[in-house]
């Protein structure tokens, strides 16, 4: 009884009678108004009496305006049109004077008739049976199962699935860009998905055929690509089935003339496009990723073509997700990877290849950590926005990622272009970033020279480099494997870091003894002729013990070209400078350089074990008087 | 005293109607007259009763009176015919006048004339008890105060409400007697208590008629928490109504003014508040009482709380015990004859199954072998039943021959269940219906259509055109097959035809029609053979809520907005019967199996058993808190079970008129009930996502027993919903909106699913 009271009928205020009367022209006194509104407080509640018949005799909970138009025109009174939308109208103050109205946005109807994008109409109707067989007790689960796909295909979209299946998965590779491009834009094929979407989680049955694999993450990237499908939570399922590809010790790996390590960079390269353009649509989807590869970098059971998967796969997250989880990884990984290259062994010979291939990604991912940070740091204001700063944090994400051979490489230019657009900030928590100079310090103890070699020494310090980003890539020079090295440059063309190491003592890995050559250089690069500059990389990484016996270490190495030593500790200052690429700052040239404080927290020695190739310091570091790094990163 | 016996229905009063179902037009009048008048016996008796006292010369003077009236308000036309009419007998004119206030269907052009003619009938009253000095012994004197001549313009309905006593007085009479109910003995509380929730609201509708908002307003704040709580969504509607001049048009209120409210209290208790009015002198709440409630007395133990809280709860108060006497035949009518092949194989595979010895003498009593006529069942021509055609003989065959295989239901064995899910019904499903034997399914749609669906390997096909007909070798065997398209075969088939949702809907008994009823106001005849619209009835003027077909197929039943159910027969562009006397919408109506009965549920929340011959309203059932969705008669005919709004399901025995089960456990509106096919189950489905299954041979069988219940009518219903419970079986966001048990007792249900 007491609620019975509390209740309370939504009263039309005699103001807004006024308000009314006045936008037609008539002045009510408050008496006059006070009785209109009473009134028609009852007349509202009256068709919303009789309206709820309708609602109850339709079998529903809900109360339409369209129950409530059928009372009004059983009573007579006209109905109230343009309400009729199923989703909520929005109803919104204005904040000064309190008035509220229903937002009513204008439709172009012109636009709306002649779209041809428009998909097509929802599923027909249908009947679908369930049974439950009772054992006689009634004893029964709760049942009813709702069908995962609640359409029937029409015979269109039948045949279509059949010939797009049929032609991505088939032999003519013309076909199959046919099939890809249209799965890419076609609007009507919103029903297909879940069958798509089943078609891809395949993958897991074809692991011994890369072909097969490569077309199915091809699929996936149209169907991502697609701007009228909504993947909903499809995206969990994509997601997995490229996990797959980038993370599992797939069938076809056994055999070494395989070249799964572009599949799996692909696969990486996706990952982060999914992330990226569809990331929001599953809530915590980037943080189950990053578990899922945290798992597998600190599994050491693991196979190395799985750890290489999941450093692409960091790298392809970001420069944060490398942070986050590569970097606090490295110290234990770095034990297991070194035992690894450090085996002559003949029987070790493939893994030692795959372990160079891993050494090689990480370098890779590390570098753009370095450059990234370093970036961020000069542009505090720019990573403080999440939005801008994760894209830039992609747009030069690629230069680990392997353009994959050949019908890749132009849809590879269009993804960067569609993460410009949606590189949406992930959450970052709390995390306590390790400084910049401890981070480099520590990353140098592991990778010594070559990390250094990452960062180029092209254009020449301080200088601004005058051509446009595109120009300046291809422009640009790779100390020494420049020319064997060109994907390397190609893929970041829009930030170009100069780091300067001066003076170096030159000779120090020549200290060690030189390991014996092997057949693995010779291999890699069979392998990587057709492959990423990652493999490059990691090829040019792993011949140079043979190369320096050969007595080519000169040409390969950028050091070669540094002054002789001198005595002091490290020291290293970065310049920054380049056009901000932000939508709003198109081409807004700036320059920042800046001297971290030379004492590392780490001792570079901490990590420099016998690590007999690349980038090994052999000699601790301090004895090379005044290193003098600049970071110079034209934008 | 006088209106306490005056309510009395005249069952003589009914027009005769014709037994020849096949005689159109003119059937539908009488019928129409009829029904109502039943209806509206307050409105009758109390004419009735000033009527004695009129004098000739008063009359005279009235009917100047009303002419002058009628003449101001340019009401020309009625003026001729009163003047035509002046040389009648009253008691035509008042009945006609009290007919159409009580039908409350009047087109809006009529009204005015209606309220013209109203007022007239206030005149004469008031001027009739103003002229002998209080007569009638306790009627109030102060009625003739300002009596009509006010507001000219106001219904009757209305008018009733003259200005009495002093409004801030109200509540002091109202707590006067609130006070006295509350201090006599126990025995006597509940059944005195039922006075208050018509007092109350009369009393309000006093207040308010008479332009005392505020005390109006004072007088339900202090009260109304006192109401039971089933008057809820009531007092929600009068509470909003504050005006004088919302009044008018409001159904509710019309309702309440036209029917009495029906009170059954113990010859005692009655005594004792008349004793302590008269003492008091309160005439206020004594007028009231006279005028607008019925109290049914009878001699023994005053009721229980429980037993009146039962039977409580509809909009007029209780069934009068009167109205449930009349015998209903409630057997089943003798199956025909019909040879009947029954092949070896049949008897052999009933013989493995175990359970031929109690089935055989089922069977027998239902099929073709018995020939004992049932007592309770009607003649067998009671009405026109159509011929059985070859198609019909094949049918019942084939029936037979599924009830020899039907699984026998019980505690220990529960059907299973088979869910038709509707998806991707965005449309709304608004209804379902099942063939007899399970072979189609179909489906009303809030977007105006029909869909039906084969959901057996059968595809449905179209009747060939008529030039692709006159082709067709007649001769031949297999006509039947040859005239069908195969071209058309599909599992589905669409039929546009309305104009607003479809909100009922039936398949006729031969698989051959369809009918829908919607929100349009037609009902339609759809044929199977085609996939077209054969017929549109109309009648029904407003949103036709249900529709069923009878049994024996022919005729149909549908009810609706306008409270009125029609008979109505599918060659007839005009309803057989109407059947007039809901206060609320008719929301669902079902043909009792012998198809001399129909029984409608409504929003007033009574169930009314109407008989088809006579049109007599033979039972009215109370009880329910809601508006009532669902009624299924048991296959023997003998009871019925309601859904309603409230979630309960209740049981009655159709032959006592009594309530014989209330079955507790749903906590949403019930869209469908269904018993199995030999009675032993009740399923009951609801918008709560839920299929319950109910012993209802239990329920049935411990009620028979008491012979006391049945000569009082008064029932002790055992709390036994728990143990009656046999269970229930949870759908997924999909509200059940139908059940039906195939003929093998696998029990189909259906809903649209649901996701959000």
């Amino acid at each position: 009884m007491a609620d019975r009271e509390e209740r309370r009928f939504a009263e039309v205020p005699r103001e807004s009678v006024k308000l009314m009367a006045e936008s037609a022209g008539v002045e009510l006194t408050d008496d006059v108004a006070a009785l209109l509104a009473e009134d028609v407080c009852y007349r509202l509640r009256e068709a919303t009496q009789s309206s709820s018949q309708f609602m109850r005799h339709a079998k529903r909970r809900k109360l339409t305006v369209e129950d409530f138009n059928r009372a009004l025109r059983w009573s007579n009174v006209e109905a109230i049109c343009g309400y009729g939308a199923q989703d909520s109208l929005p109803f919104r103050p204005i904040k000064e004077g309190e008035l509220f109205f229903v937002e009513d946005r204008d439709i172009n109807l012109v636009e709306l008739a002649l779209a041809t994008n428009i998909p097509k109409g929802c599923a027909e109707t249908m009947v679908r049976v369930n049974v439950s067989y009772l054992d006689g007790k009634g004893n029964l689960e709760p049942q009813g199962t709702v069908p995962s796909a609640v359409q029937t295909l029409s015979d269109d979209l039948l045949k279509y699935y059949q010939q797009i299946t049929r032609a991505i998965l088939g032999e003519d590779p013309h076909l199959m860009k046919v099939a890809l491009l249209d799965l890419q834009s076609n609007s009507k094929i919103a029903a297909l998905l879940p069958y798509f979407v089943y078609v891809i989680s395949g993958v897991k049955s074809v692991s011994h055929d890369l072909e097969q694999l490569n077309r199915l993450l091809h699929m996936v990237k149209s169907l991502v690509q697609n701007p009228y499908l909504y993947l909903g939570s499809y995206v969990r399922s994509l997601v997995s089935s490229v996990m797959y590809c980038i993370l599992e010790p797939l069938a076809a790996s056994i055999n070494p003339l395989n070249d799964h390590w572009t599949l799996r960079d692909y696969a990486a390269m996706l990952l982060s496009h999914i992330f990226w353009t569809h990331g929001d649509l599953v809530s915590g989807l980037y943080h189950q990723i990053l578990l899922s590869l945290q798992k597998v970098l600190s599994d050491p059971v693991r196979p190395l073509c799985s750890h290489y998967g999941a450093v692409v796969g960091l790298h392809g997250l970001g420069w944060k997700a490398v942070e986050r989880v590569l970097y606090p990884h490295l110290p234990a990984y770095w034990a297991n990877l070194q035992a690894v290259l450090d085996d002559y062994s003949v029987s070790n010979a493939q893994v030692k290849a795959d372990g160079h291939k891993v050494y090689g990604a990480i370098l890779v991912a590390v570098e753009r950590l370095l450059k990234m940070k370093a970036l961020s740091l000069s542009q505090p204001a720019d990573t403080a926005q999440p939005g801008s700063g994760g894209g830039m944090g992609f747009r030069v994400s690629s230069p680990g990622l392997s353009p994959p051979p050949e019908p890749l490489s132009e849809p590879a230019l269009g993804i960067a272009s569609h993460l410009q657009a949606g590189g949406a900030g992930c959450p970052w928590e709390d995390w306590t970033a390790v400084p910049l100079p401890a981070m480099y310090g520590e990353l140098y103890s592991f990778f010594g020279d070559s990390l250094a070699v990452r960062f180029s020494t092209g254009p020449g310090l301080g200088g601004c480099p005058p051509s446009p980003p595109a120009l300046s890539a291809d422009t640009r020079k790779e100390p020494s494997g420049s020319a064997a090295n060109p994907d390397t440059a190609r893929k970041m063309p829009q930030l170009t870091a100069n780091l300067n190491i001066s003076p170096r003592q030159d000779g120090s890995p020549r200290a060690e003894p030189a390991p014996p050559s092997l057949a693995a250089p010779g291999r890699s690069l069979a392998r990587s002729s057709s492959s990423s500059s990652s493999v490059q990389r990691s090829r040019s990484s792993s011949s140079r013990p043979g190369q320096r016996s050969a007595g080519l270490s000169r040409d390969v190495f950028p050091k070669a070209r540094f002054p002789p030593p001198q005595a002091g500790p490290p020291a290293f200052s970065f310049l920054i400078g380049g056009r901000q690429m932000g939508r709003r700052c198109q081409g807004r040239r700036f320059q920042t350089s800046f001297s971290p404080q030379p004492q590392s927290t780490v001792p570079p020695r901490a990590y420099a074990h016998k690590l007999p190739v690349i980038g090994r310091v052999g000699k601790p570091v301090r004895r090379w008087a005044c290193s003098h790094y600049s970071l110079h990163l034209p934008l | 005293m006088a209106a306490v016996q005056g309510g009395q229905i005249d069952p003589e009063g009914e027009k005769d109607i014709k037994t020849e179902p096949s005689n159109d037009g003119s059937g539908n009048n009488n019928a129409n007259d009829g029904g109502v008048l039943s209806s509206s016996p307050g409105a009758t008796s109390s004419s009735g009763t000033t009527k004695t006292l009129t004098a000739g010369a008063e009359d005279q003077q009235t009917l100047l009176a009303v002419l002058q009236f009628l003449k101001r308000n340019k009401l020309s036309e009625s003026v001729d015919i009163l003047r035509r009419e002046a040389g009648l007998s009253d008691d035509a004119d008042d009945s006609k006048v009290s007919d159409t206030a009580g039908s409350g269907l009047g087109s809006t052009v009529n009204v005015d004339a209606e309220g013209g003619d109203a007022n007239s009938l206030l005149n004469r009253v008031t001027i009739a008890t103003a002229a002998p000095p209080a007569t009638a012994a306790p009627a109030p004197t102060k009625v003739p105060a300002s009596g009509g001549e006010d507001q000219p313009d106001v219904n009757v309905v209305l008018s009733a409400y003259s200005q009495q006593g002093d409004p801030p007085l109200y509540q002091v009479y109202y707590s006067g007697l609130k006070k006295f109910i509350e201090s006599v003995l126990d025995c006597h509380r509940a059944e005195l208590s039922q006075v208050f929730y018509p007092l109350f609201v009369h009393m309000y509708l006093e207040l308010v008629y008479n332009n005392h908002e505020m005390e109006a307003k004072a007088f339900f704040e202090k009260f109304s928490g006192d109401q039971e709580c089933y008057y809820e969504e009531d007092l929600r509607i009068l509470s909003s109504l504050t005006k004088k001049e919302h009044m008018k048009g409001n159904e509710t209120l019309l309702d309440f003014r036209t029917s009495k409210f029906v009170l059954r209290i113990s010859r005692d208790s009655y005594q004792l508040l008349k004793r302590h009015l008269q003492e008091r002198q309160n005439n206020q709440i004594w007028n009231i009482i006279q005028e607008h409630l019925y109290i049914d007395i009878f001699d023994g133990m005053p009721r229980s709380k429980g037993q009146i809280d039962a039977m409580s709860g509809s909009l007029a108060g209780e069934g009068k015990r009167d109205a449930n006497k009349a015998k209903v035949f409630y057997g089943l009518l003798k199956e025909p004859e019909i040879e009947v092949p029954l092949d070896d194989e049949d008897e052999e595979a009933e013989n493995e199954e175990g359970k031929p010895k109690k089935k055989k003498p089922k069977k027998d009593s239902m099929g073709n072998k018995s020939k004992k006529q049932d007592p309770n069942a009607p003649q067998q021509n009671r009405i026109p039943l159509p011929e059985l055609k070859d198609s019909d003989k094949l049918d019942k065959i084939m029936n037979m021959k599924e009830a020899t295989k039907k699984i026998r239901l019980g505690p220990d064995n529960l059907p299973s269940i088979c869910f038709y899910s509707f998806l991707n019904a965005y449309q709304g499903l608004t209804a379902v219906d099942f063939t007899d034997d399970s072979s189609l399914i179909a489906g009303g749609f809030a977007d105006s259509t029909v869909r039906v669906w084969s959901v057996t390997p059968k595809k449905l096909r179209r009747v060939k055109s008529a030039a692709d007909l006159s082709l067709i070798d007649k001769e031949s065997d297999d006509v039947l097959e040859r005239i069908m398209d195969e071209k058309t075969a599909s599992e589905s088939k669409i039929l546009y035809g309305h104009s607003g949702p479809v909100y009922g809907i039936s398949f006729s008994p031969d698989r051959n029609y369809l009918l829908s009823s919607s929100e349009d106001g037609t009902v339609r005849l759809w044929s199977l053979q085609t996939y077209t619209c054969l017929v549109g009835y109309k009648g029904h003027n407003y949103p036709v809520w249900d529709t069923q077909f009878s049994p024996y197929g022919y005729y149909f039943i549908s009810g609706g907005h306008d409270r009125v159910a029609r008979l109505w027969a599918t060659d007839h562009y005009q309803p057989l019967r109407m059947f007039a006397g809901h206060l609320a919408d008719i929301t669902c109506t079902r043909f009792h199996p012998n198809s001399n009965y129909v029984a409608t549920g409504s929003a007033d929340r009574t169930i009314r058993l109407w008989d088809v011959l006579t049109g007599n309203c033979v039972r009215i059932l109370t009880g329910h808190k809601g508006p009532i969705h669902a009624l299924a008669f048991s296959p023997n005919g003998k009871f019925m079970a309601s859904g309603a709004t409230d979630g309960r399901v209740l049981l009655w025995d159709i032959g006592h008129g009594l309530m014989i089960g209330d079955l507790k456990g749903h906590t949403d509106t019930i869209y469908s009930l269904k018993f199995s096919r030999d009675g032993e189950i009740l399923a009951s489905a609801s918008m709560d996502n839920t299929v319950k299954l109910w012993d209802s041979m239990k329920a049935f069988d411990e009620l028979e027993t008491d012979d006391f219940t049945m000569a009082t009518g008064h029932i002790h219903l055992p709390e036994n919903s728990k143990e009656l419970l046999l269970g229930t079986y949870l759908t997924k966001s999909t509200p059940v909106i139908h059940l039906h048990f195939t003929r093998r007792n696998l029990l189909l249900a259906a809903g649209a699913y649901n996701p959000c």
